[in-house]
């Protein structure tokens, strides 16, 4: 399957914590095809960031990783040394954080930073290089390319530098982006414009999308696929209109109902929450995670663990222990 | 008739900019000629791009940060002679960017208590136990009230920021993108706790976010800033029923409503945000406009009331 260019299995990562170990990352399994944009979207905390850092073997250095299954393009890089991983990630796995900052350098030009990619990943030469970066500004839609190739980071907008980062990312034509919130630090004008230009840039590249947000409208509109994560675990996945138009699992269906949304939800009136709070993933946990405020839990969802499961085979699948037409019906208690 | 908590007339902020040695400093006009009222009970939203001037605008009515002219009252009370822990017990801020506000070398519980000991309590016992409300107000775990700012997620210390503005429990509260590094659950636990307060304490609510969908739900009135100035304000239905101002039109077309069957929409605002040490001429927004005219090149247009509802846009004048 050569359409498949990212295949994970049962991701775990565990932080050693004075308290104990913590397990923010548990069985997580994602795939994404090329041009498919896969959405992650979850609770602060729930190891949003982290699965992606995993991925592309940047944890922490006291986090450790637990991964069956790491395929790129049909390829394992399981067991690529640190070296080849550097080169993957310039090459075929690009990465987008949501401070450009912290991926751009504040001593170097924009012009400096995109040639030295290409040469280090490329091997260009210095004129093609520098031809070819500002090509790629004026397809993310920066005008006045040649000039700001000679520019700071420092010296543009937000904006601006989330482009750069796009610009930079995709130099190296990778068949897969990861994207950290990409423009939860934008304004929604220069939001809108990003994201139509990554699912632009992304058909004409046919690459994977992995988009991390909180942003459920962003989602909403962006997603092929959503992955629901929850204390380290994904909780529920499906397709955009599937998780939307008829979430299933308790927290996914409680997330929802959290959005305002303009001319539905009626100003002045609570937005529905999810009381509680997500549990200490501090040592070993047993049953389903989001039990202590789940007005659906019963004793046996305490008692061992519940898996992901897809019971109609329809792609929709969920990690609860009650029936689809109980949770269709129930969720709303 | 209304209680006015705040009271802005013709208020500037200017920042000088260095623009290197031999070419001297030149004037940045943050915020540009802005009159703005706000009743007791009221909900303000002020929305508009990355560098139009609300945050400063913010930091001018909140006294930190003196106006270059024009005048802001305070409860009726030229806001330069309040004094400085009156103020801070009539209005707080709370402040985006949750990294860099909160001290790295503090505790979660010393963080909150800061505002209480400023306002000199004392007593240890009943200041922790606010503290704790407070915490449990804004979801924040009784645990962490020992933890130190980056044991903390995104998330958690966004919740520290709100809840050190809470406190004091305030009457007039401006809240500089207070939910953005928030998931929606606890956004909408945070809206309905600040809809809560308002009701309860008639609390005032000067709102920041680049979340429309978030001031179309908490704000009762909505102020459009561009470039330092207000180019429209309206009460929220109007404003989102009938937006007037094309920049306020792109940025309704810009919002992204959880609806899968529908996608990314294209709002249009084709060049980026103008160099505000050398905006355009005329109207500041006519080089991005989709109905820009000749005139708008180079007049700039007058405003035009229409009950409460104000438009700063050619499209607008009387034909003479
Ligand atoms: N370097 C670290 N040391 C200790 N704990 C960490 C570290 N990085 C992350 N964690 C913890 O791991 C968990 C998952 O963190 P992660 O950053 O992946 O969350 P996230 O889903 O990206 O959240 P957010 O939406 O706030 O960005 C959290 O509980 C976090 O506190
Ligand atoms: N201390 C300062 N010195 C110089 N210029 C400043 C200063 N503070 C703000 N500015 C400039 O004033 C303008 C308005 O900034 P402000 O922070 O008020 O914008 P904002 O609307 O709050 O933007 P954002 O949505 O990014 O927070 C910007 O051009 C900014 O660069
Ligand atoms: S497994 Fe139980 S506790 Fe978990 S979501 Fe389902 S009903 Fe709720
Ligand atoms: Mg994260
Ligand atoms: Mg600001």
């Amino acid at each position: 399957m050569s359409d498949r260019v990212l295949h994970v299995e049962n991701l775990t990562v565990d932080i050693p914590l004075a308290t104990g170990i913590l397990h923010a990352v548990d069985g997580v399994n994602l795939h994404v095809d090329r041009g498919e944009t896969l959405c992650i979207v979850g609770e602060s905390g729930c190891g949003k960031s982290l699965t992606s850092l995993a991925l592309m073997d940047l944890l922490p250095t006291k986090a450790t990783r637990k991964i069956e299954k790491l395929e790129l393009g049909g390829e394992s890089i399981l067991g690529y040394s640190e070296r080849e991983m550097s080169d993957v990630r310039g090459n075929k796995m690009g990465m987008i954080f949501q401070e450009p900052m912290t991926s751009l350098n504040p001593a170097f030009t924009i012009g400096n930073q995109m040639i030295e990619t290409l040469r280090r990943h490329r091997n260009l030469s210095n004129d093609a290089a520098s031809e070819l970066a500002k090509r790629m500004l004026e397809k993310v839609g920066i005008t006045a390319a040649g000039q700001r190739l000679g520019q700071y980071p420092h010296q543009l907008s937000g904006g601006l530098r989330q482009r750069v980062m796009i610009a930079m990312t995709l130099l190296c034509e990778p068949e897969l982006i990861i994207a950290d919130e990409p423009t939860t630090a934008l304004d929604v004008t220069i939001q809108a414009q990003i994201l139509l230009l990554l699912k632009e840039l992304q058909s004409e590249f046919d690459m994977g999308l992995v988009l991390i947000t909180h942003d459920l409208g962003v989602v909403a509109r962006i997603a092929t696929r959503v992955a629901v994560m929850y204390a380290g675990q994904i909780v529920e996945e499906g397709t955009a209109k599937q998780i939307f138009e008829n979430p299933l699992h308790p927290y996914t269906r409680g997330l929802m109902r959290c959005i305002p949304v303009p001319g539905k939800t009626k100003r002045g009136t609570p937005l529905g929450s999810i009381p509680g709070m997500v549990p200490s993933l501090i040592g070993d946990f047993t049953g389903c995670r989001f039990a202590d405020r789940c007005e659906l839990a019963r004793d046996v969802c305490r008692q061992s663990d519940v898996p992901l499961r897809d019971p109609n085979g329809k792609v929709q699948a969920y990690r609860c222990i009650h029936s689809i037409e109980m949770l269709a019906k129930g969720g709303v208690a | 008739m209304a209680e006015l908590m705040i009271d802005a007339k013709d208020v500037t902020r200017n920042f000088t900019i260095s623009r290197g040695m031999f070419r001297g400093k030149q004037q940045l006009k943050a915020v540009n000629g802005v009159d703005l009222t706000v009743e007791r009970g009221e909900v303000l939203a002020l929305v508009g791009e990355s560098g139009c001037g609300k945050t400063t605008l913010a930091k001018v009515l909140l006294g930190l940060l003196p106006q270059t002219s024009g005048t802001v009252e305070l409860c009726g009370q030229p806001i330069n002679d309040v004094p400085r822990l009156a103020l801070a017990r009539t209005i707080q801020p709370i402040f985006q960017d949750p990294y860099s506000s909160l001290n790295p070398r503090k505790t979660i519980g010393s963080i909150i208590a800061l505002p209480m000991k400023v306002q000199g309590i004392a007593d240890q016992d009943s200041m922790r136990r606010r503290v704790e409300e407070t915490m449990d107000l804004v979801g924040l775990p009784p645990r962490l009230y020992d933890a130190f700012p980056n044991q903390l997620s995104g998330g958690q210390r966004q919740r520290v920021a709100i809840a050190r503005a809470l406190v004091n429990r305030p009457q007039i509260v401006v809240c500089d993108e207070p939910t953005s590094a928030l998931d929606v659950s606890v956004q909408s636990q945070i809206l309905n706790l600040l809809n809560d307060l308002r009701n309860e304490l008639n609390l005032t609510y000067i709102i920041i976010s680049h979340n429309l969908a978030v001031v179309e739900h908490i704000a009762t009135r909505v102020a459009v800033m561009y470039l330092g100035r207000i180019v429209e304000i309206a009460d929220t239905d109007t404003l989102f029923k009938d937006p007037q101002h094309p920049y306020t039109r792109a940025l309704l077309d810009s919002v992204l409503t959880p609806d899968p069957n529908m996608g990314i929409p294209n709002n249009q605002l084709g060049a980026s945000y103008p160099n505000p040490i050398d905006p355009p001429t005329g109207c500041s927004f006519h080089p991005r406009c989709v109905n820009a005219m000749p005139h708008c090149a180079t007049v700039a247009p007058n405003g035009k009331a229409d009950g409460g509802h104000y438009v700063e846009c050619h499209l607008y004048d009387d034909a003479s």
